[in-house]
């Protein structure tokens, strides 16, 4: 993206001046073969026994539980909804999922399901998910109707088109439109990390969304591979690592696509334990978009409790 | 932890972008979530009460009977006990290595020799994981270095060099390699398995014999390995082990029946193996001590930066002679790298080499944990600034938390003196020309590394630097096909590559 080497467009809410701070993060550049090679190293953490069982229970408390089909019923919301409230029989102790994740016209049958002041949040993707080509007036409108409909979180995506013509002032005018239509409600910004080609541009994406308002940056859609991945996903907290350090403050983070595993959830969280620390260790700053990933979660926290694996009849579907 | 017993919504609805003031801006690397522990299993390893000398394909007891403790630095607990090698069991190892090379493996062809090295590596691989759990015991390094670095080094140091035994006259076009003789080998307690290799692979392939010596506190790999070249079928005498001290090294090094002369370790014992070496007409390659510069530009993608610097200086406890021990930063942007270093650190976990999260683990013995203590000293009295992981360490063992030193100047002993240990100096400097003149400026020459996104400049510091190896990007990297040694004091000959089999081969 060009801006790199110029000053960016938004640069009045970054304080900078003309002169290029090299120490900035806003032109941080990313060298692939570092970054992944420490984003395998989160994969080789030994998470047993405790610390397992709270890793996992963490991770169902920090699910966005999300369907997003073109059959999509409200028959099909409604039976997300009630596993996300209650994942698991009482006995296992497994906290609700932070979200539900659907498209905006299922908004209000969730919101019905969920009643109001659900402690379970109704997340609507928006802006013409996934692909956002579509006309400004009617991807803004998603957003307002969802609102008004009852999402307290809306997952936009950007327009990609923008980001890869290097168009970062058309990308921040319009994140920070769809903040501005939000409302109280928060706001995600997926950046579809498959399509944006090489981690600078992931890298650079972030910080404009992050500039404009957002309070979450996703990776993915899940329409798209590859989805989230370890290292893009490490790509996007060290950038909310220095815009934590350069304004004070914390941005979320939310892995959506490709997370099916256990084993892969834990490894995220060993990431953000090791890069950004305690305080983003919440649901409030960290979310998994997933929809398979919470049968394999409580899979394995039954097996951490009586030894034995239980097939996947015992567990309930969404 | 928050869980959603009141659901995140309230905190969300508070919360929002609340801008922090600059005095509340820290990363916390706490308890929240705590990684339970997760130790790699060695009950199932028995040693023997006493190690014996391996000779003429043997495990046989010294001619003197003297025997020493090998302690495991982590615990302090003594494993078990190591043949002193003296005078007469150097003489039989040399007079077996004479023998194998004169009656087998002198005249046997590459294509065989090659066999019996593939065996090998097989072996190794086959027996990777005991060999790394002994090795983290005997030395003290983490187990997710022995088992995902040291093991698999070794078995591609074998298998690269199988591959040559029978390829030797391509390796040197229009000349006839021929086998040196007997090699005398001294290999240091850092990677013990894997200098092993990198002296042992070669030497065999080239159609030598061996006789080798591992460093006092860590003998016991070196003696599996024997194990192995047992089980591999390997001829009696092809490889014989010496253990013992400094004087089982000088023996080893002034006796006559050695054709060449191979030694990895400190600068000052590698002066003084040229002192004796000199006027006995045999070859010497000398692998020494290093003071490496790792280099910072500000145009540097920051965070993987700081992951290499992390790696070069506190991978196996600084215990590495190539380590990044000095740190250059350009001054722009030396605050956020010094910042950035700073947490990281905090998220180094140091402890019980036998866990399998243990990042940094033992210093690997006592003098040199005093060696490493004084210098640190002798830093801050100088002025420098110390910034220590605040991780609790052990009571017992050998410890020293990873450090960095700030406001470090070219002239502190910190900057000038290998210090073999976890510790890393930080200085600073303002364009490419000084960077390169204060990575120059040291009595050493073995490595160096540049984090730079401008791929001309990597290439224009990489022919101007004086250091046998120049990462650009990433650091310590290895790999049998490239060819590793220093300039100046950092010694001379390459290991590993065609320069390293050049090592071991008379070219008729």
């Amino acid at each position: 993206m060009r801006a790199t080497t110029s000053q960016p467009p938004n640069s009045a809410r970054s304080g900078a001046g003309a002169i290029i701070d090299p120490a900035s993060g806003a032109h941080a550049r990313v060298d692939s073969v570092m970054l992944e090679e420490r984003a395998a190293s989160f994969t080789r953490r030994s998470i047993k026994t405790s610390a397992k069982l709270a890793g996992l229970k963490l991770s169902v408390a920090m699910m966005d539980l999300t369907t997003l089909e073109g059959s999509d019923t409200p028959g099909k919301v409604a039976s997300l909804c009630r596993k996300a409230v209650r994942p698991a029989a009482p006995g296992l102790a497994v906290p609700a999922c932070a979200a539900v994740c659907v498209y905006p016209s299922m908004v209000r049958y969730a919101r019905r399901f969920l009643g109001d002041g659900s402690a379970v949040h109704i997340a609507s993707v928006a802006t013409g998910f996934p692909s956002g080509q579509y006309p400004w007036r009617t991807r803004l409108e998603e957003v307002r109707r969802a609102h008004g409909d009852g999402a307290d979180e809306i997952d936009m995506v950007i327009n990609r088109a923008a980001c890869l013509t290097g168009d970062e002032s058309r990308l921040a005018d319009e994140i920070a439109a769809v903040k501005a239509a939000c409302g109280a409600a928060h706001l995600k910004v997926i950046l579809e990390t498959g399509e944006l080609g090489t981690y600078d541009v992931v890298r650079r994406a972030s910080w404009v969304a992050m500039e404009a308002g957002a309070d979450f940056i996703k990776t993915s859609t899940g329409k798209i591979q590859p989805a989230a991945t370890i290292p893009v996903t490490l790509v996007m907290l060290e950038a909310i690592r220095d815009f934590f350090f350069e304004t004070g403050i914390r941005i979320g983070m939310k892995p959506a696509g490709g997370i099916r595993t256990s084993k892969q959830a834990l490894a995220y969280l060993v990431m953000v334990k090791e890069t950004l620390g305690d305080d983003w260790l919440t649901p409030d700053l960290f979310r998994f978009g997933a929809s398979g990933l919470l049968n394999d979660v409580l899979m394995q926290i039954t097996r951490l409790g009586d030894g034995r694996y239980q097939g996947p009849d015992y567990f309930s579907a969404a | 932890m928050k869980t959603t017993k009141n659901g995140p919504k309230a905190a969300l609805r508070e919360g929002g972008r609340k801008a922090l003031p600059a005095k509340d801006r820290h990363l916390r690397f706490g308890g929240a979530w705590d990684y339970a522990p997760a130790p790699e299993g060695s009950g199932h390893l028995k040693l023997e009460p006493r190690q014996q000398l391996f000779i003429g394909g043997e495990f046989r007891p010294p001619a003197g009977g003297v025997y020493f403790d090998s302690v495991n630095p982590a615990t302090e607990e003594t494993l078990t006990q190591i043949a002193q090698a003296g005078g007469a069991d150097v003489d039989a190892a040399v007079g077996a290595a004479r023998k194998a090379y004169d009656s087998v493996w002198g005249g046997l062809p590459g294509r065989e020799r090659g066999k019996y090295l593939y065996r090998i590596a097989r072996l190794i691989q086959e027996q990777a994981r005991d060999l790394a759990i002994l090795e983290t015991m005997d030395g003290g390094k983490p187990i997710k270095e022995t088992r995902d670095i040291d093991l698999p080094l070794v078995a591609a140091h074998f298998f690269h060099h199988a591959g040559w035994a029978d390829k030797l006259p391509y390796a040197f076009p229009g000349r006839t390699p021929r086998p040196v003789g007997v090699a005398g080998q001294i290999i240091p307690w850092n990677f013990p398995l894997l200098m092993a290799a990198w002296k042992i692979a070669p030497a065999l392939a080239c159609g030598n014999t061996v006789v080798i010596k591992p460093a006092e506190t860590t003998s016991i790999t070196l003696l599996r390995l024997a194990e192995i070249f047992r089980q591999a079928g390997l001829p009696p005498g092809v490889v014989n082990v010496v253990t013992g001290g400094p004087e089982t090294g000088a023996a080893l090094a002034r006796h006559p029946g050695i054709d060449k002369l191979a030694f990895t370790g400190s600068t000052e014992v590698g002066k003084r193996l040229a002192e004796l070496n000199a006027g006995t007409g045999r070859r010497l390659t000398l692998e020494l001590g290093g003071k490496a510069a790792n280099i910072i530009f500000e145009d540097a993608a920051l965070d993987q930066a700081i992951e290499g610097v992390i790696a070069g200086i506190y991978f196996n406890q600084g215990h590495v002679c190539c380590a990044g021990s000095r740190l250059l930063v350009q001054e722009s942007i030396y605050p956020a790298v010094v910042r950035k270093l700073r947490d990281r650190l905090r998220t180094l976990r140091v402890g019980p080499p036998l866990d399998k999260n243990t990042d940094v683990g033992a210093i690997n013995n006592r003098p040199q944990l005093e060696k490493i203590t004084e210098l640190v000293a002798c830093g801050v009295a100088e002025g420098a600034v110390l910034e220590q992981s605040a991780c609790a360490l052990p009571r017992r063992g050998y410890w020293f938390p990873p450090t960095f030193l700030t406001g470090v100047t070219p002239s502190h002993r910190v900057a000038r003196e290998e210090i073999f240990g976890p510790v890393l100096a930080i200085l600073t400097f303002r364009t490419p020309e000084e960077a390169i003149e204060k990575a120059n400026n040291t009595a050493y020459g073995l490595s160096a590394g540049v984090w730079t996104t401008k791929g001309s400049r990597s290439f224009q510091l990489a022919s101007r630097l004086r250091a046998g190896v120049v990462w650009a990007n990433t650091f310590n990297k290895f790999d049998p096909a490239s060819p590793f040694g220093g300039y100046k004091e950092s010694g001379f000959g390459r290991e590993g590559g065609l320069q390293g089999l050049a090592s071991y081969v008379s070219l008729g």
